[in-house]
């Protein structure tokens, strides 16, 4: 069994062993440890498929950083290989490479704005050569990025009222 | 073909992929195994065969959702739904909030609620307890979070315990998760009469 208290999610959220909310955590133990294991099935899957670990470590600082969360986006950073840290920017579209433009593109959407997205943008990614299983995997990484940031933004605040 | 549909519903949609799915007597063992299924099984929904694309995630997932959703203790039910309403909501998934709105109205023999959510979403009036759960839930599911400190405390306030707000944290972010997969790959679609 995982020590909970040493995932990504609860120290990005600053709650050590001692802290007050540790017994109530440590009552939901099953969900933390799933929510690392899906942290590793997301962002360090073997093979990598179409996105590196490191391009979806900056996918994912990028995810961060649009949510203003900036511990997860500090961890997701230290993932980053130098060739790869433009992407992690929220105010680089991607330039001249019309594949990762197109990621950047529905990576941005479907975090800032999921009810916006239609059939058109899944065409988009085709259109840019990504297979089925890319749009699948690269679809799976927005949605835990975007689960892992409210429930880090949701435990610093009630550690905040504890 | 029918058009997606647009409104809230309580009437749980058809699920159509935009994507193609995995051909069930095609999986690989990994794939079988993510979507916890033998090969003769037959009742596999197009979205479980979506998501074996990634069968690392969906392996981990599974779990994850029923651990959040089902587990005893903590948050009722209901208000458990209450927060994943709130999120599918904000991010427009007509298809999780069917499903979830649905069941909310089975555990409580009560469709006031999800009527007001629905036609008013964070503005629905309700009791107290249900007016702190959504009104939390819904600036959460926004991007970036709008949820503060007091509205932490509002749900403190009305009678919430720690270990209620942690699983309604949960189950209002694990829509944050489900909803841009439910959303974004496929579409709700009328069932045939």
């Amino acid at each position: 069994m995982e020590d909970i208290f040493d995932t990504v999610l609860v120290r990005a959220a600053g709650i050590s062993a001692g802290h007050p909310l540790a017994g109530v955590l440590s009552g939901r133990s099953n969900i933390i440890e799933l929510t690392e294991k899906s942290h590793a099935a997301a962002l360090k899957p073997e093979p990598s498929g179409g996105l590196t670990h490191s391009q979806r470590a900056a996918l994912a600082c990028r995810m961060a950083r649009l949510n203003q969360e900036v511990e997860l986006a500090y961890h997701y950073e230290s993932m980053v290989e130098t060739v790869d840290v433009s992407i992690a920017d929220p105010r680089f579209d991607g330039a001249d490479n019309p594949r990762l433009k197109t990621i950047i593109r529905h990576t941005d959407l479907v975090t800032r704005s999921p009810k916006d997205a239609g059939e058109d943008d899944i065409r988009a990614l085709e259109s840019a050569g990504i297979p089925v299983e890319d749009i699948v995997r690269l679809s799976e990484l927005i949605a835990f990025v975007n689960y892992q940031v409210r429930v880090a933004a949701g435990l610093r605040l009630m550690a905040a009222v504890s | 073909m029918s058009e997606p549909i647009k409104e809230f519903t309580t009437a749980i949609p058809f699920w159509s992929p935009r994507v193609t799915p995995v051909e069930l007597d095609q999986a690989s063992e990994e794939q079988l195994d993510a979507m916890k299924v033998t090969p003769s099984d037959t009742g596999v929904s197009e979205y479980v065969l979506v998501l074996a694309h990634d069968p690392k995630t969906l392996k981990e997932r599974t779990p994850l959702f029923n651990g959040i959703m089902y587990s005893r203790g903590g948050l009722s039910r209901p208000e458990t739904e209450l927060g994943a309403v709130a999120a599918s909501v904000v991010n427009r998934c007509i298809y999780c909030a069917a499903v979830h709105a649905s069941r909310y109205n089975e555990l409580t023999d009560d469709e006031s609620v999800m009527e007001a959510v629905f036609s008013r979403g964070a503005d629905a009036e309700l009791d107290p307890r249900q007016s702190a759960i959504l009104n939390f839930a819904t600036k959460l599911s926004k991007c970036p979070s709008e949820a503060d400190k007091a509205d932490m405390n509002l749900l403190k306030e009305n009678g919430l315990e720690m270990d209620e707000i942690l699983d309604l944290v949960l189950s209002t972010s694990l829509f944050g998760w489900a909803n841009r997969l439910m959303h974004v790959l496929g579409d709700p679609l009328p069932r045939e009469a």
